[in-house]
């Protein structure tokens, strides 16, 4: 058994937010059939929206590059999806919440209250939602003054989604810490594009969005390098993760559990073989736990 | 992969609200009832069945078919594809019944001509609101008989396709597939089932899809959670057993609505 900011889970791999969460039925298909060990919902806010216009995510050689524009059936929608999720998924859920500002997060979070998520992971990263996400979440008082607001109304642990599209990623880290966050989850995704040449379009609806998948690791590993160096609470690992190595890496980075997200599109599964492979790996290396991996690099000098 | 470009060859007139737009891509392993993503550049992207290998066939609704009925030959728009899951091929000497409904015959009509080059038996229910929309009824005539029902009688019977349905013995049929509006397809999923052949039968389904891949979770559906773009948009019977099938779908903003 593995504890996370009081969350029981049998290993540390959960499902990222906005991947396959938008019901129910889905969060515990990828819980049931994939092993994800925990999974957090689509990132829910005030009202519905519809999000972008499509194409709202593409595929890359290197990853994805996506702007859904948070789509969501808003708090009240989502509360039945989230029931569902609890009840029958067999793990802890955690409710994804966005909002322009603080009032708009604690009505979001203490609207999901009766749906008992496990946990609360607050959205201050979205890279492509004007007014929401990383316009929130690339101030750091902003960040701090959420962190707590939510805090003061939800019984339960709270982490703080970061974006990497800031010169300094540990300064939002540190503000949500002083917030009272349980912990930081890195990162949201790189601000991106891709032109259609045929036409000279932008691709997406949107005309830029958010790159996720293989290509962003090498950036995740860096902020969460620096993340683990500098916080005293956990830090959760994610982006670009697509293997039991990927997971491996992030850790001695600094994770203490790692999400995955768009590898999720090659085969649900996924969580099962990291879980597989972390094993293995530790009983190779004669590691007497998996936590010895959390932050091992730092101590590499 | 990044949407290819695709440059109209040529547009045929279906009906006065529905056109087929021939490209200059072929699709050579489409299999039927695959779908593309459709870009119409500026305006947005919306998932269409393929009614060849190079073609798809449009019914104007909204604001993105509209804007694609505006394009010339010439023009062209972004494709992804194809995606998803066809219907099953029969095999030489099986029999096989199609039901298709309205604009539900694009991803037939190449089902039907596969299934006529396999050497299996094909029969067709055809239906729409009137003669004048009645889609492809030239290609599955050539695959095969075909029996027409229109709402307003003026060819075929009057009716619906389940009342053609009715009068035939299913058992008969080793294949049944289906596409249409989701009332008809869930009347045609009870009579199905009532005749306790309900295994035989392949449902193309309709959701909201925003990535059209399989990662963003917008075209779910309950109690599976099967991805209507990934493991569909075709699925047996029984996988829509104790489903949302006939009762309720999702907006795009992940709200259910009613059917
Ligand atoms: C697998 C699949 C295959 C399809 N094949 C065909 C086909 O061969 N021929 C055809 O004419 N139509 C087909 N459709 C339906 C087609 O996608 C919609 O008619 C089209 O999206 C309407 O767009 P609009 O902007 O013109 O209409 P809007 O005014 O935007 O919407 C009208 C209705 O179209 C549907 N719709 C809109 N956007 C989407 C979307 N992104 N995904 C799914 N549905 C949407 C909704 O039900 C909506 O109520 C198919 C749909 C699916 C899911
Ligand atoms: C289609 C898609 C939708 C996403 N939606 C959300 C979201 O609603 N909230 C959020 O915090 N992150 C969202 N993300 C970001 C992911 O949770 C994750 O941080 C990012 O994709 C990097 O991880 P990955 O490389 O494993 O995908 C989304 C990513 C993708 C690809
Ligand atoms: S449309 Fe995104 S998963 Fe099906």
């Amino acid at each position: 058994m593995y504890v996370l900011t009081g969350l029981k889970m049998k290993n540390p791999t959960i499902l990222a937010a906005g991947i396959l969460g938008t019901t129910g039925a889905s969060l515990c298909r990828v819980a049931l059939e994939g092993g994800a060990n925990a999974v957090v919902t689509k990132s829910i806010g005030c009202m519905p929206k519809k999000g972008h216009p499509n194409p709202s995510i593409i595929q890359l050689d290197c990853g994805f590059l996506n702007a859904m524009g948070l789509p969501n059936p808003s708090y009240q929608g989502f509360l039945q999806e989230l029931k569902i999720a609890k009840k029958d998924s067999g793990v802890p859920v955690i409710a994804s919440i966005f909002g322009g500002n603080v009032v708009e997060f604690m009505e979001v979070a203490e609207g999901l209250l009766p749906g008992k998520p496990d946990a609360f992971e607050l959205n201050v990263s979205c890279p492509h939602s004007e007014g929401y996400g990383a316009a929130v979440g690339s101030n750091p008082c902003l960040v701090e003054a959420i962190t707590a607001a939510v805090k003061d109304v939800v019984n339960v642990p709270v982490w703080v989604k970061l974006t990497p599209n800031v010169s300094d990623i540990t300064s939002i880290g540190t503000a949500a810490e002083s917030g009272g966050a349980d912990a930081v989850v890195a990162i949201n995704t790189l601000k991106g594009m891709a032109i259609d040449i045929e036409s000279g379009y932008p691709i997406l609806g949107n005309r830029s969005g958010g790159l996720s998948g293989k290509a962003v690791k090498p950036v995740a590993v860096k902020c969460i390098y620096d993340l683990y160096a500098t916080l005293k609470i956990p830090v959760i690992g994610v982006g670009g993760v697509s293997c039991w190595q990927d997971a491996v890496e992030m850790m001695m980075a600094g994770a203490a559990a790692v999400q995955v997200g768009s590898a999720v599109y090659e085969r649900i599964d996924i969580f099962s073989e990291i879980n597989t492979g972390i094993k293995a790996f530790l009983q190779r290396k004669s590691y007497s736990d998996v936590k010895k991996l959390i932050g091992l690099s730092h101590e590499m000098v | 992969m990044l949407p290819l470009n695709a440059t109209i060859l040529q547009i045929t007139e279906e009906s006065h609200s529905v056109r087929t737009f021939f490209f200059d891509l072929h699709f050579e392993t489409m299999e039927p009832g695959q779908f593309v993503m459709v870009w119409g550049r500026g305006v947005n992207e919306v998932p269409m069945g393929l009614s060849r290998i190079n073609s798809i066939t449009v019914l104007k609704v909204g604001e993105t078919t509209s804007k694609l009925f505006e394009l010339k030959e010439g023009d062209s728009f972004g494709l992804r594809g194809p995606f998803g899951r066809g219907f099953s091929l029969p095999s030489e000497n099986e029999k096989i019944l199609i039901i298709a409904g309205g604009v539900g015959a694009a991803p037939l009509s190449p089902y039907a001509e596969a299934a006529y080059a396999v050497g299996s038996e094909v029969h067709t229910i055809l239906g729409a609101r009137s003669a004048d929309e009645l889609i492809f009824e030239k290609r599955f005539l050539g695959a095969g008989k075909v029996y027409i029902s229109t709402d307003d009688g003026s060819k075929g019977i009057k009716g619906f396709v389940t009342d053609v349905l009715k009068g035939l013995d299913l058992s008969a049929y080793d294949k049944i597939a289906i596409c249409g509006k989701e009332l008809m397809m869930v009347s045609v999923f009870r009579l199905i089932k009532d005749r306790k052949v309900l295994e035989k039968a392949e449902f193309s389904l309709h959701r909201y899809f925003k990535c059209g891949i399989g990662i963003c979770g917008s075209c779910c559906i309950d109690r599976s959670g099967f991805r209507v773009c990934k493991e569909g948009p075709v699925f047996s019977g029984m996988q829509l057993l104790d489903s949302e099938f006939g009762r309720y779908e999702r907006d795009a903003s992940g709200r259910r609505v009613q059917i």
